[in-house]
């Protein structure tokens, strides 16, 4: 047992930090520290260069492709590092979800079409699986799409297409067979989202954020080149997927950077007339997510050190999910509360412009920020079917 | 015992809510939500027509109400709809103040409140006030026949609307003092008022107020000069049970929109509440409804007891509140999924009314340490 780094380890962890402080643009850390929703398509596809640049961006690829090939410990070093020095978050529809899947079940010439234009930004992809009827229960998912000679005709619905009003592309779950069980009659195809008969309508959340979209599609025609792999095998292809989509799920550097940003509010509030911070019952609280913080974090790492060593997490990963997601949403809770009254304001652009902000401006965020967050138990599998998967796992009867 | 209401109570919480019902729905409330000034005048005069107004004040004072069940009643319904209109800020924290201390020509406002045709706020709380309700350091001097105001108000709810604030300025002692608080009710177009005003994120409109030299008769005090914290004390038992009742009403909205969404959404062939772990939480949340019913009924009922009695139901109940209103909030959102996350579904309003009710005058840490005191002493 040695609960430290090693020296490679901590040589790779300094080189990600001096990186960050060199070139980590200022204004991009500054609107990351300011709350959610501040970042632009452009700031995000910035950053990116950046990243891609020093040849960091795609760091699950293999060499051969064009990426860092980092083991999991490392990726978890950058993922805390960046957290911590406010970065903005790598979008992963591209490059953790599709990338993978592309390498693995893609031809040859999609390889060599997709891959260097996710990495160099001229694509930006997002994820057309959830339909209004499909969403823990992903296989019942109805968008149909109909061989017709060398096209496939697309009609139906995705929703809460993520960032998709930036998207130049999306990969879906389509049904290609109806007759079958429903996974085996899934497929997984590439579409532009320039094709005539897409519509997006925008999806406005509880904060006020436009983050998720309806995607509708009406006699859409999509080439058959467009096609991942095997017809009717688009279901082994998404499990895949979902099994990437699950890297940095306890979100430990996120916490850490949320719990910093909790103490540094509450050595700024007081309450009667001390520092918040000292308040008897507001530090027993952070005390106790703390506490908790520190124990995922080397949970994290456990698992992250078998992932390394080539064992792939199972039920740890669902783990990871729900405590990691329970303990981000106490911290924004945390937040929200510490501000006091001025979590009611709701700014916004339009309201403070070249105002000053409404009251400290650390304050806006923290509601906004807390509402939003409920998404996390939501997306990616819920913490319901997370829990369901450890059951099931553990006391028997399948998966 | 009984738990009974009164029959006029029973026929203004069945008017009440059929009103709302037919007048307030989602698609009504969002536009109000989008509306530059945060409330609707019609329907204000529409509630100040119905009695809603008059039944937060008792006889002498105008209105055909007044006690605790009275709020509560009212409140209950307003939350259960997801009522953004300032209420609470301008019949109970302006209009059941004055009502309180002021003099008989401040009195008249009361009128026009009760009709409907005036709003008021309450310009409290400070930048650094947090939810010490003795804290204010805006100060109040007197000049021959006048008083002169400097300082500045944070977040004060309804301010752009309202036609008087009241302020809550200090004529001696040091921030923190009980003592030396005085009450005075401000016009909001005298010389010296600058309001910065913004939307809420659970709806209505704030405002920053800086008083600069802000200059009115010495007539404008509101009660004795230096005992306004007594009356603020009054008031905010006042407020309190609104702001309770209000939150179990919205929390029973958003325990029936759950109830509702578990039989009809399905997933994997079935309605999602014949899964067992939702199941228990369903029944958990109903479990702690029940007891937020309780406590409000509690915090109304002692309100003419003893100020200790009423002050320690009054935090249990705002404690209380506070902690089932998150887990409500917060479970009614999972267990309906992505959908809860949108705005425009009605779940989405009615959780950020309840957990954002726990920011007004302190949060559940706040009323437990209240709590704690008030049990010491
Ligand atoms: C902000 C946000 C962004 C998203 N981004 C994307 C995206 O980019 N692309 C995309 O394809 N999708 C995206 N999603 C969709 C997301 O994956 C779904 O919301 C998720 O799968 C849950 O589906 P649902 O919302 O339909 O809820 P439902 O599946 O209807 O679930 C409702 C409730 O029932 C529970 N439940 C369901 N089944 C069971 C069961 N068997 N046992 C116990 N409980 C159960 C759920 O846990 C939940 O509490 C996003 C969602 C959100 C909120």
């Amino acid at each position: 047992m040695d609960l430290s780094y090693s020296p490679e380890e901590i040589a790779f962890r300094d080189e990600v930090r001096a990186f960050l402080e060199t070139s980590l643009p200022k204004d991009l850390s500054d609107k990351v520290r300011q709350g959610h929703d501040s970042l632009s398509k452009q700031d995000i596809e910035r950053w990116h260069a950046i990243l891609n640049d020093r040849g960091w961006l795609a760091q699950n690829w293999p060499k051969e492709f064009g990426g860092a090939a980092w083991n999991a410990v490392q990726r978890h070093i950058f993922e805390e590092e960046a957290a911590r020095a406010n970065a903005p978050r790598i979008v992963p529809f591209g490059l953790s979800m599709l990338a993978p899947v592309l390498m693995k079940f893609g031809s040859k010439e999609q390889q060599d079409y997709y891959l260097p234009r996710i990495l160099d930004g001229s694509d930006w992809w997002c994820q057309g699986y959830s339909e209004p009827g499909a969403g823990s229960d992903l296989a019942s998912l109805k968008t149909r799409a109909v061989r017709d000679g060398d096209h496939y005709i697309v009609n139906g619905q995705k929703t809460w297409t993520t960032l998709g009003q930036h998207a130049d592309k999306i990969f879906c779950l389509v049904r290609t067979d109806v007759d079958v069980k429903q996974q085996e009659g899934i497929s997984f195809l590439l579409i532009d989202m320039d094709t005539p008969g897409i519509e997006v309508r925008p999806i406005i959340l509880l904060d006020g954020t436009h983050e998720v979209n309806e995607v509708w599609f009406t006699d859409v025609k999509v080439p058959v080149e467009n096609l991942v792999g095997e017809e009717n095998k688009g279901w082994t292809y998404a499990k895949y997927l979902l099994t990437h989509e699950r890297t940095n799920i306890a979100g430990v550097g996120f916490s850490e950077a949320g719990l910093e940003q909790v103490k540094r509010i509450a050595r700024a509030e007081r309450a009667n007339g001390r520092p918040l911070i000292e308040n008897p019952h507001f530090a027993a609280r952070v005390a106790q997510v703390e506490i908790d913080l520190m124990a995922l974090s080397t949970s994290n790492l456990r698992i992250v050190s078998k992932a390394a060593s080539g064992e792939a997490p199972g039920v740890e990963a669902s783990m990871l999910k729900v405590k990691g997601t329970i303990i981000r949403q106490e911290i924004n809770d945390l937040a929200r509360r510490a501000v006091g009254s001025y979590a009611m304001p709701f700014p916004s652009e339009t309201v403070e412009g070249d105002n000053d902000p409404i009251g400290p401006d650390y304050a806006g965020s923290t509601a906004p920020q807390y509402f939003n967050n409920r998404k996390l138990s939501i997306f990616g599998g819920s913490n319901e079917i997370q829990r369901g998967i450890i059951a099931k796992t553990m006391l028997g009867g399948g998966r | 015992m009984n738990f009974d209401l009164t029959e006029e109570r029973q026929m203004l919480q069945d008017t009440l809510r059929r009103f709302l019902r037919d007048r307030y729905d989602t698609e009504t409330r969002n536009a109000i939500l989008e509306s530059d000034t945060g409330l609707s005048a019609e329907i204000w005069s529409q509630l100040a027509e119905l009695g809603v107004i008059a039944a937060l004040f008792t006889e002498e004072q105008g209105g055909f109400g007044g006690a605790g069940f009275d709020i509560s009643v009212v409140f209950e319904e307003l939350g259960r709809a997801g009522v953004v209109e300032p209420i609470l800020d301008t019949a109970i924290l302006g209009g059941r103040l004055i009502a309180a201390v002021g003099s008989e020509d401040q009195q008249a406002l009361v009128e026009d409140v009760i009709a409907g045709g005036a709003h008021l706020a309450l310009a409290h709380g400070e930048p650094v006030s947090r939810y010490d309700l003795s804290h204010v350091e805006t100060s109040l001097r007197a000049d021959g026949d006048e008083i002169v105001l400097d300082g500045r108000k944070a977040v004060v709810v309804n301010a752009e609307a309202a036609g008087h604030l009241i302020v809550s300025a200090r004529e001696s002692g040091a921030a923190g003092d009980e003592a030396g608080i005085s009450l005075v009710l401000v016009p909001t177009d005298t010389a010296g008022i600058t309001m910065n005003g913004y939307p809420m994120l659970a709806g209505g409109r704030a405002a920053e107020v800086t008083l600069d030299g802000v200059r009115v008769p010495a007539s404008a005090r509101l009660g004795a000069a230096g005992e306004g914290y007594a009356a603020l004390c009054d008031v905010l038992a006042l407020a309190h049970v609104a702001l309770s009742a209000e939150a179990l009403g919205a929390m029973e909205t958003a325990t029936g929109l759950t109830r509702e969404y578990l039989a009809t959404r399905k997933q994997f062939g079935r309605p999602i509440g014949t899964f067992q772990a939702l199941q228990h939480r369903m029944a958990d949340m109903l479990i702690e409804l029940e007891q937020a019913r309780s406590s409000v009924i509690r915090a109304a009922g002692y309100m003419d007891d003893s100020t200790r009695i009423r002050d320690m139901n009054i935090a249990a109940a705002r404690n209380l509140i506070g902690r089932v209103g998150r887990l409500v909030a917060e479970e009614a959102i999972q267990m309906h999924g992505g959908i809860a996350m949108t705005q425009e579904y009605e779940l989405a309003h009615i959780a950020k009314r309840i957990v954002m009710t726990d920011h007004r005058f302190g949060d559940a840490d706040h009323h437990l340490e209240r709590f704690i005191a008030l049990s010491a002493a």
